[in-house]
């Protein structure tokens, strides 16, 4: 029974890591149909922007939480630059082309990324200084650390903050305008342009934020860190519904526990494996996911 | 439908083959007796192992350095290291191989650390009757691959039941999990011999749990090790994942002692920091061994480098110095006479007494170290030496 809430928790904080980033695919998604495929190395730009901003000012060895949130918020500045800039460079110029030509640019993107990340970071992993204290709290038998209880907590505030800025805001509104027809959007006075690059800041903060907490809890950092974690995400957007908020933080914790509870077996090596299968049966069965029904529902 | 449509890919391909085909039965330029003689180093200068690669540069280039200073060898003839970054993956570790023997014409290969890189990269040193002396590769099979191929540590088999009979008498441990990366051939061969040992001498191990190098996150599988409540647990992989095993196991409250083996020596285990108590490996050499063969080359290794060496330092110097004697009792670098000097070597080494068996493995003792976090820093603290039977 310990050892089944124990399970469970440790399945909460890797899913509430994919939850993170699978809002981002989502979110790109719903207002563009376009994959971006590097939406998983932007995170492992969040965490090496962090990593040198935490040693710039000196956090390897003296936690400080004010530190931590300098930190973050400086890699989440970062990487929304660099998340507009993908879209102005790469993804506009074919936003007019099939939508085939876009996805293989994600793809291009995700790869110049990653091993662009390699010469310029070099291909050995990196340990991120813990720049809050790690502590550990028992309850009954079941433990937790504080950076995970972040993670999580942090994840459900920003599903619920991203479904009132696109629900209940003006941005938002504008957001699904252009998500349910970007020609009339248009038409109706509505920078599309400017929509669509704050939506890809929106996503790049956030999977910076994600990069930060992540190394916190799991220190080890490496240009190629994206790749995996990506892909379990995108896995886990299409589950719950790729273009859903709510759709991407359950699909998230689902593969979570799926691949905690795959490790607890004596199948532990297929972990990977399963999370692919799961994303062809339900692309086989229900290709909508859990969540995503009508197109209204969309982001 | 044809298989290469487009003439230039054929054109490729046709290329590559006669390429391939012509470097297979290339006639090697044999070493004229002058001018510098070309040793090989192959070793995973980045990436994942690049602890190991870094540490073996440094105890070779130490070795090279005062081999040449002190007039070289075979009257007068300098060494040369020639250098190849293999990024700790296996088929890179074989072109490196490749090139250093095709293009640089080394006389003789010193690499690599990991058993997985130094069995994909022996076949290649093995098809050109190049002599390699692996430094650290404790794996059993990679002597196996044929007669050049030597090596100058203690074997996994050893090095198992080393651990077992630790924990077994030392710490009084009767059951026992075991992780293992299951895509190193160091880790499975070293848990299927700790497994054995530790069965043998009336301990229970439970299945081996297995993971991949690069995993991130092993809390699912160290809760299922918690319901097991074993007296210790043997990490059997390298050190990037024992640090985070260690750190998560102590976050998931278990205490027990965590034993590992060599391959636990390595920059990245600091990340363990303040986990890293109750822990423990089996090991080459021991720093603080006050024989002054051991004192003079971590003063100097400390003097040129400026940090203490680490046991893979130590034995890639040991390795250099093997293959120099062995130059020199064979009077010349040719290949096949090169190989049956090294086949009786018997060096005394930093690491200890370097003698060659039938089998081109050394019988060496191991030494076991507690491992500890003391002022921002790890620190293997000598605890016992253990002599093979």
């Amino acid at each position: 029974m310990e050892t089944l809430l124990q399970q469970i928790i440790n399945g909460l904080s890797l899913g509430a890591i994919y939850a993170l980033i699978a809002l981002g695919y989502t979110m790109v998604y719903g207002v563009l149909r376009l994959i971006n495929f590097a939406h998983g190395d932007v995170y492992m730009l969040g965490a090496f922007s962090g990593y040198y901003l935490a040693h710039a000012l000196g956090l390897d060895g003296n936690p400080s939480v004010l530190g931590a949130i300098v930190v973050t918020i400086g890699a989440m500045a970062f990487c929304a630059i660099v998340g507009m800039l993908i879209e102005r460079f790469a993804y506009k110029p074919v936003r007019h082309h099939p939508r085939l030509t876009a996805l293989i640019t994600a793809i291009g993107v995700s790869l110049l990324l990653e091993y662009g990340g390699q010469v310029v970071f070099g291909a050995t992993p990196r340990f991120f200084p813990q720049m809050i204290e790690s502590r550990t709290y028992a309850l009954g038998g079941v433990q937790i650390t504080n950076q995970n209880l972040l993670i999580i907590l942090v994840a459900v505030v920003v599903m619920f903050g991203l479904e009132f800025i696109v629900h209940r805001t003006r941005i938002g509104k504008a957001m699904r305008a252009t998500s349910y027809n970007l020609q009339v959007a248009k038409l109706m006075g509505i920078n599309t342009d400017r929509v669509i690059a704050f939506t890809f800041a929106l996503g790049s903060a956030l999977a910076a934020a994600g990069g930060v907490l992540v190394a916190l809890a799991i220190p080890r950092i490496d240009p190629l860190m994206g790749l995996m974690t990506g892909l379990k995400a995108f896995v886990a957007a299409v589950l719950g519904g790729i273009g859903s908020i709510p759709g991407a933080m359950v699909g998230g914790v689902l593969i979570g526990l799926m691949e905690t509870g795959l490790s607890a077996t004596a199948y532990s090596t297929y972990r990977d494996a399963v999370a692919f299968g799961v994303l062809i049966l339900i692309l086989v069965v229900r290709p909508a996911g859990i969540f995503g029904s009508t197109a209204v529902e969309k982001v | 439908m044809k298989l290469f449509p487009h003439p230039v890919l054929r054109l490729l391909v046709l290329l590559g083959v006669v390429v391939t085909a012509a470097a297979g039965c290339e006639n090697r330029t044999v070493d004229d007796g002058t001018g510098d003689i070309r040793v090989g180093l192959y070793a995973s200068l980045t990436g994942d192992g690049a602890s190991f690669g870094q540490s073996s540069l440094e105890g070779a280039q130490l070795a090279v350095e005062e081999i040449n200073n002190a007039g070289g060898v075979l009257g007068g003839r300098s060494i040369q290291l020639l250098v190849e970054d293999n990024q700790s993956r296996p088929e890179e570790a074989s072109n490196a191989v490749t090139k250093l023997i095709t293009q640089d014409r080394v006389v003789a290969l010193i690499g690599e650390v990991a058993s997985r890189r130094t069995l994909a990269a022996a076949p290649v040193a093995q098809r050109y009757q190049v002599p390699m002396i692996t430094p650290a590769s404790t794996n059993e099979r990679v002597t196996e691959l044929g007669d050049y191929i030597f090596r100058i540590c203690f074997i996994d088999p050893f090095q198992g039941e080393v651990l077992a009979k630790f924990a077994y008498n030392d710490l009084g441990a009767r059951r026992a999990a075991v992780l293992r990366d299951i895509q190193q051939d160091y880790s499975v061969g070293l848990t299927e011999s700790i497994v054995r040992n530790f069965t043998a001498l009336g301990g229970q191990v439970s299945d081996p749990i297995s993971y991949s190098s690069g995993d991130p996150d092993f809390r699912a599988v160290l809760t299922q090790i918690r319901a097991q409540n074993p007296d210790v647990i043997f990490a059997t992989g390298y050190y990037t994942e024992a640090a985070v095993i260690v750190r998560q196991a102590r976050e998931l409250g278990m205490e027990m002692p965590i034993l590992g083996g060599d391959g636990w020596v390595g920059d990245a285990l600091a990340n363990g920091r303040e986990a890293l108590r109750n822990t423990f490996i089996s090991n080459h050499y021991s720093g603080d061994n006050p024989d002054p063969v051991v004192q003079n080359f971590v003063a100097s290794y400390r003097q040129r480098f400026g940090r203490e060496p680490d046991s893979i330092a130590a034995l890639s110097y040991d390795a250099v110095k093997v293959l120099v004697d062995a130059f020199e009792r064979a009077g010349s670098t040719n290949g096949p006479a090169v190989r049956d000097a090294l086949a009786t070597s018997s060096v005394a080494g930093v690491t200890g007494q370097l003698t060659m068996d039938a089998n081109r493995n050394v019988s060496k003792p191991a030494v076991i170290q507690e491992v500890t976090w003391e002022n921002g820093a790890v620190r293997f603290v000598y605890r016992t030496t253990i002599d093979p039977d």
